[in-house]
């Protein structure tokens, strides 16, 4: 016997598992059901750019693209201080950024409702202060809160671990040859940590643009995402191929960012422990 | 001296920002009163009652036995799969592992709906058995490049070696190849179970009678605040801070330097 | 007959329509030390490989003591492999590594002890029995490779490229041993190696082997003084490489002139190529020389120089002496009859023509 049969089982597993059910979503996609016949359109995509959806869909892009900066902003600061040399405590601190992600992101998404909620600790306080007729919840702020509440360890630790490989002799290096340590920091921590950066982005931004949990529980239905509206085809509208058809587009969306990014395939890594 | 004072302030306001929420529920959790923000004296009540609400017991044993059956059938699956991977010819290789890096692509949302089309046009109920199958499909492939990379790394010709030592080639892989890659498929296995307890998402879409964790959580919150809920996160959060620090400890006994 | 101990007729083999080993006829005697020598890409480890099991012949026979063993598996050949790399099992300490054979064929305890001990002894690392491989010098582990393969008793030890990773003064050193080890034990040894040097030192036959073919096969003094083509004396320690014509026996014809040479029965005016090694050239007066020069080069090499020689036609001559003599000097060459080699033509390229040929071939793939 062949010793690659031994990936026999998983190849049929992968066909049946993971090329059929894609073949039979893209054959939703370009079906529709009319007077109980399926027939064969182009309907469903010409329908999905509607303005109406279009508007979603940049929406989606532009609170993803929003939580991804705001993730950047706090995490690479932070990395930065994690990884210093003068920092000692900095690996314990940062199993103390990462252990949130290893609880059910739905429970540390209910913890934020909890706190903005109108029984919240924060309301009873700004209630204190008299501030009334104030909701929290329910609003884009309170969506992009939880986008990066939930991804912010997501961009932490990749720019952490580039930022760690980095060898301390090139800073010696920099200074020697006249670099300032801002000049140093332009010149040699940000290129060498670009990889990481990169790995962040795509870790924060793909899982944001596709979630529908955290903007249907913190949004209310009131600010509805492009993965809300997914769902909202399979188990409101009940419209299977229109459905499939928004899934494609967002296949299509991500496979492209995967392109753009393909040298950072790892998704998660192997570095979460 | 401010520049070292500004790296802490970065810090702890960060912590403050993870943890804040967090704490507050593991606080109020013990609050006898139903309120968030209406301390009205120390009690286990809502402990009490989480034990007793057959929901969320039922779902937390849905939650562990999907995960544990998913994990141990994908390790078992995704080890051979990396094995047989590992002997191919680099373009079939190739093949392979591009098509296996699809599920960790696609969004879960995408993954979740395709195979949940997948049960609804062959027939099979949307219930435990599909959300099984759902989850060691997308356990798999991280299964797969848990193992791949120690394969790659053994040194040349371990098994021929062994072979031609007298070895035959079941006692070559058991004794040889097997301890040597142990650790990744280790890695692969807690990697599987941890992603199974996790998902929400992809259990969503294939499993309707049968609700995990996840799932339950989801349509509790949904429903509004639930004390019990804050219960339930605490026991969580400290079982994985628990399960953390020992396996740190552990790993930094082993003085294993690839792990943050 | 009955000393052959392994015989290969007519084997085939090709990877991906390659064929890397084309037509191999080869026998081996009973504790002899076989080397096969050639530039990489020649087939020798495939030939290894299918000696020891690991990759089976597309066609042809590969005869153990006059019995077809094809299609034996490698875990039941009594074969043995020292592996370029060692390939030590790295969840094994030393002794453990060494035993391997012997514990999977279930023998006592107290007999593995002993004969993983005696094994140790030998290669000199008695007391090594407790370390991680990893923890040893290359040296060492090749040592503990050895006796891994040894400890096991085989008919037939294969060696391929043992000594490649090593440092030159350990090469030697090892070079030395695995020679003792050989007549010490009496079993056979098949060596593979690129390194012409060692090929010559070690072994009783060395195998010559290009692009999937046997080249020449003979001892090492054969070897080095009778190449059979070009491509064997290239490959085989220096050489002038001419192209000439066969004049009558006894008579050939060069670089533009007629020497007295030992070769005959060729056909008249038949084309070949001719070898003079560096160290029998003969510098003279330039009266007495054959072919007048000047002296373009001299480099000391510590125990000769080497000198670089400009006919009048601008041809170039490689000349290894212990007496030097002064750049731009004018000199005759003399060339005694038996520095002469005449070789029938062959159209196999040489070594460095295969690599070249083979980084061309890279860069189409590429681009």
């Amino acid at each position: 016997m062949k010793r690659s049969a031994y990936a026999y089982p998983y190849l049929l597993w992968m066909a049946l598992f993971i090329v059929v059910p894609l073949a039979i979503v893209l054959f939703y996609a370009l079906t529709d059901t009319v007077d109980g016949r399926l027939i064969f359109t182009l309907e469903n995509f010409s329908a999905a750019f509607d303005p109406a959806y279009v508007k979603v869909f940049l929406r989606s892009l532009w609170m993803a693209a929003l939580a991804t900066v705001i993730c950047l902003a706090i995490g690479y600061p932070l990395a930065l201080v994690l990884s210093s040399r003068h920092f000692k405590a900095g690996k314990l601190l940062l199993m103390l950024v990462v252990i949130p992600m290893w609880m059910n992101f739905l429970l540390r998404t209910y913890a934020w409702i909890n706190l903005l909620s109108d029984n919240g600790i924060i309301m009873k306080a700004l209630q204190f202060f008299g501030v009334e007729n104030l909701s929290l919840l329910y609003n884009q702020t309170a969506v992009i809160v939880g986008l990066v509440y939930n991804f912010l360890p997501f961009m932490v630790l990749p720019i952490y671990t580039s930022l760690i490989k980095i060898e301390p002799n090139l800073y010696e290096a920099a200074g020697d040859l006249g670099a300032n340590s801002f000049m140093s920091f332009l010149k040699v921590t940000l290129p060498l940590s670009v990889p990481g950066i990169v790995s962040g982005i795509t870790m924060t931004f793909m899982p944001a643009i596709t979630s529908f949990a955290v903007s249907r529980l913190m949004g209310g239905g009131l600010v509805t995402m492009y993965g809300e509206l997914i769902e909202n085809q399979f188990y409101f509208m009940r419209d299977w191929h229109f459905g499939a058809t928004l899934s494609i587009v967002m296949m299509v969306l991500v496979l492209i960012s995967a392109v753009l990014t393909r040298n950072n395939k790892n998704k998660e890594g192997g570095m979460l422990w | 001296m401010v520049k070292q004072a500004l790296r802490w302030a970065l810090v702890i306001a960060v912590l403050l920002f993870l943890y804040a929420p967090i704490l507050t529920l593991v606080v109020f959790s013990f609050n006898s009163g139903k309120y968030m923000g209406n301390w009205t004296g120390f009690s286990l009540r809502w402990y009490v009652e989480l034990f007793n609400d057959a929901v969320i017991m039922r779902s937390l044993w849905i939650t562990l036995s999907v995960a544990l059956i998913a994990a141990v059938v994908s390790t078992i699956l995704g080890t051979l799969a990396a094995a047989g991977i590992h002997a191919m010819k680099n373009r079939h290789a190739n093949l392979v592992e591009n098509i296996t890096y699809i599920p960790m692509l696609s969004p879960d949302i995408v993954t979740g709906i395709s195979l949940m089309l997948l049960f609804v046009f062959a027939g099979i109920k949307l219930g435990y058995g599909t959300m099984l199958l759902a989850h060691v499909t997308f356990n798999l492939p991280y299964v797969i490049f848990s193992v791949l990379p120690k394969l790659r790394a053994l040194p040349q010709h371990q098994y021929e070696a062994a072979i031609d030592l007298g070895a035959t080639p079941g006692f070559a892989l058991r004794k040889v190849v097997l301890p040597q890659i142990m650790p990744g498929i280790l890695t692969g296995l807690i990697f599987a179970f941890t992603l199974s307890i996790d998902d929400f998402v992809i259990s969503y879409f294939t499993s309707q009678d049968v609700s995990n964790l996840s799932m339950t959580i989801y349509s509790m919150a949904r429903r509004g605040l639930s004390p019990k809920l804050n219960a339930l996160s605490s026991i969580m959060f400290l079982t994985v801070l628990t399960l953390l620090i020992v396996i740190n400890v552990r790993s930094a006994r082993q003085g294993k330097k690839e792990t943050v | 007959m009955a000393d052959r101990i392994i015989e290969l007729k007519n084997i085939r083999k090709s990877f991906d329509g390659e064929t890397v080993l084309d037509g191999i006829d080869l026998y081996i005697r009973r504790r002899e030390f076989l080397t096969l020598l050639g530039p990489s890409g020649c087939g020798k480890t495939t030939m290894l490989r299918i000696i020891a099991g690991f990759e089976t012949a597309d066609s042809g026979d590969l005869l153990f003591e006059g019995q077809r063993i094809n299609d034996v598996p490698p875990y039941k050949r009594r074969v043995n492999t020292v592996f370029q790399r060692y390939s030590l099992f790295p969840h094994m300490n030393v002794f453990d590594n060494v035993a391997f054979g012997l514990n999977i064929k279930k023998m006592g305890k107290a007999e593995i002890a002993r004969r993983v001990a005696a094994m140790l002894e030998m290669v000199g690392l008695a007391g090594y029995e407790k370390r991680q491989p990893e923890s040893l010098s290359g040296g060492q582990q090749q040592r503990v490779a050895i006796a891994r393969a040894l400890v096991n008793e085989p008919e037939v030890l294969l060696l391929d490229e043992p000594l490649a990773a090593l440092d030159l003064k350990m090469r030697k050193e090892m070079q030395l041993e695995l020679k003792r080890m050989q007549q010490q034990l009496g079993i056979t040894f098949i060596f593979v190696t690129h390194d012409q040097e060692e090929a010559l030192t070690m072994s009783d036959t060395i195998v010559v082997m290009s692009r999937g073919q046997i080249q020449q096969i003979g001892t090492p003094v054969d070897i080095y003084n009778e190449p059979a083509n070009a491509f064997v004396a290239d490959f085989i320690g220096e050489s002038n490489l001419l192209e000439g014509v066969m004049e009558k026996d006894y008579l050939c014809r060069f670089a533009g002139y007629s020497f007295p040479c030992l070769d005959k029965g060729f056909m008249k005016n038949e084309e070949v190529e001719i070898v003079v090694r560096p160290e029998d050239v003969d510098i003279v007066a330039p009266e007495k020389g054959m072919i007048v020069c000047t002296v373009r080069s001299i480099v000391f090499m510590g125990v000769h120089y080497e000198i670089m020689l400009e006919g009048a036609d601008g041809m170039l001559w490689k000349v290894h002496t212990t007496d030097p003599v002064e750049p731009g000097a004018v000199v005759g060459l003399y060339l005694d009859p038996d520095a002469i080699h005449v070789m029938k033509s062959s159209d196999e390229p040489l070594a460095s023509e295969q690599e070249e040929m083979a980084a061309l071939e890279e860069e189409e793939d590429e681009g």
